[in-house]
């Protein structure tokens, strides 16, 4: 089995860089609010709306929720 | 306007329309090899058209053409959303959809030919995988460039799934598909005998964990609550159930070679790691349906959210079931049967291919500028096919495989076979009918979901959406 001469090595710097990871994600903050982000991809409103007919809708747009647009329900 | 100040859906968009397409393409190769199985002769000998060689064609179409097609999109969609940015490269995101269409295209021209590496799951020879790892490259640049240019403190959770997913899939590719090149269409795996086994697995489960799992888990923690419109049951859970997985999945692969020449402490110990992953795997199962604790009726008129919410209690199922088949006297049963094909199917179909489906009938109207698919009640039609087809599948596998088992086990009381192999083959012919049928029913499913796709996208304007001015909303 000298292949786990390859494969047990490639974990454990699997797992160094995974700590490594986790240890950044704890000390830059990203875990100090554990509520917050779970409502904050719902205040995005990516419901589409068509543009207006002639003019460049995009930047017309920018915000404002049109009933109904988040959902299908 | 500047590119700058809308999102890039144009990507999003071509991935999610060809998830639909490869799609049906790789499901209705599924449902040919399923015929093969009733009728042999079907495809009257021509080679190209023979199992062996569909077989993985199948796989590969629906594992990396529609599976990949739908963490492309999903992906690449969620990045943009929740950091509130363009994606990093429009450059080298068109690179990446192009460059994974000649991937599956190369794929389904050299597969028939017969041209294949024979590693499970990695059978694409080695001009191939080096375009796959071009393009995987390019992915990470543009996913994690994406990341790095946010402009939200925060990474949502679901992007640490999908960072994960695309980190791992490289090492797993780099490493498995090693090989020696000995003409254009043809070369040697640089491992042998065990030692390519032992590769070949640790490569081959981890594609379940990593590509199949791990990916579609950061599908789940993103279309799940913006398709309930409430918030993930709990935040704290979902980033407990990133890090448990992550850091136990890596060693589940040896319970494929149980009872082979692998050495025996080896099984043992992918088969612990196994039993180990049904926590965080439930964790995130639990986590996702208690989403709609307390607004359980949005299920009964919302067919997208019944995509999510049945996929995620396949989801379930599948990680209860794999783990028990991982254990060595459940194995003993039943390795080598249909058993396995019925839990590798929960997965793929149950899990895998509903939350592609229900993510991509959330994006496909937003990237034409519409508010919802052109027909609900068809996304309905759709949704109780796909279930019934699902689970008339997976049944018959279930006791299809449990009979083989116990068939190929028995044994006369002077210690001979009670039968030969041929009796087992004959016995589970029925059940080789009701799964056509039920790979029929998703099939039909697929073509449904196309046809709504079309009348979707039919007329209607490519779509890109202004990236919100100013500071993200409370953030």
């Amino acid at each position: 089995m000298d292949i786990l001469l390859l494969l047990i090595p490639v974990s454990l710097v699997l797992v160094a860089l995974i700590g490594g990871a986790f240890a950044w994600s704890v000390k830059s903050g990203q875990y100090d609010d554990l509520e917050g982000p779970a409502h904050r991809i719902l205040a995005d409103d990516d419901g589409a709306r068509p543009p207006p007919p002639s003019t460049n809708g995009a930047s017309t747009s920018l915000t404002g929720v049109k009933p109904g647009d988040r959902t299908n329900a | 306007m500047a590119s700058e100040a809308t999102f890039n859906y144009k990507v999003v968009r071509q991935f999610a329309i060809m998830t639909v397409v490869w799609g049906i393409v790789g499901m209705l190769v599924g449902v040919i090899i399923a015929a093969q199985l009733i009728w042999p002769d079907m495809t009257a000998g021509i080679p190209w058209l023979s199992y062996g060689r569909l077989r993985p064609l199948h796989t590969n179409a629906v594992i990396f053409a529609f599976g990949g097609s739908a963490l492309f999109a999903s992906s690449y969609y969620c990045v943009q959303r929740t950091c509130q940015v363009r994606l990093f490269s429009d450059g080298l995101a068109a690179f990446t959809f192009w460059g994974w269409m000649a991937v599956i295209v190369l794929a389904a021209i050299t597969l028939p030919l017969g041209m294949t590496s024979s590693k499970e799951y990695a059978e694409l020879e080695w001009p191939i995988d080096l375009l796959i790892t071009a393009v995987w490259v390019s992915y990470a640049v543009v996913f994690f460039g994406t990341i790095a240019k946010r402009r939200t403190p925060h990474i949502y959770v679901a992007n640490w799934f999908f960072g994960g997913f695309i980190l791992t899939i490289a090492l797993l590719h780099l490493i498995n598909s090693a090989e020696m090149p000995v003409t254009l269409t043809k070369s040697y795996s640089a491992y042998a005998g065990v030692q390519d086994a032992m590769v070949q697995w640790w490569y081959g489960h981890n594609a379940v964990g990593f590509f199949l799992t791990a990916g579609f888990l950061g599908m789940m923690y993103y279309f799940v609550p913006k398709q309930a419109g409430r918030p993930i049951y709990s935040y704290r859970l979902s980033v407990v159930h990133f890090w448990a997985l992550i850091f136990t999945y890596m060693w589940a692969g040896p319970h494929h070679l149980h009872y082979t020449a692998l050495p025996d402490w080896t099984q043992s110990l992918g088969m612990v790691f196994s039993l180990i992953l049904l926590a965080p795997s439930w964790g995130g199962m639990i986590n996702g349906i208690m989403t709609l604790s307390g607004a359980w009726h949005k299920l009964r008129d919302d067919p997208i959210l019944k995509f999510l919410i049945v996929s995620l209690s396949f989801y379930g199922m599948s990680t209860f079931e794999g783990p028990m088949m991982s254990i060595k006297t459940v194995n003993a049963l039943s390795h080598y049967t249909d058993w396995t094909i019925g839990h590798v199917h929960s997965g793929a179909l149950g899990w895998v291919a509903f939350i592609s489906i229900g993510a991509v009938y959330y994006m496909i109207p937003r990237m034409f500028g519409k508010t919802e698919m052109w027909s609900t009640r068809l996304i309905t039609v759709h949704f109780w096919v796909a279930t019934i087809g699902v689970v008339l599948y997976i049944a018959a596998m279930w006791i299809a495989g449990v009979m083989q088992g116990l068939m190929w086990r028995a044994t006369n009381p002077d210690g001979t076979l009670t039968y030969a192999f041929v009796e087992s083959v004959k016995a589970t012919y029925p059940f080789y009918v009701i799964r056509l049928v039920g790979g029929v029913m998703f099939l039909s499913g697929m073509l449904v979901m196309a046809w709504n796709t079309w009348r979707t996208a039919s007329g209607a304007i490519a779509y890109e959406a202004p990236i919100p001015a100013g500071a993200p909303a409370h953030a």
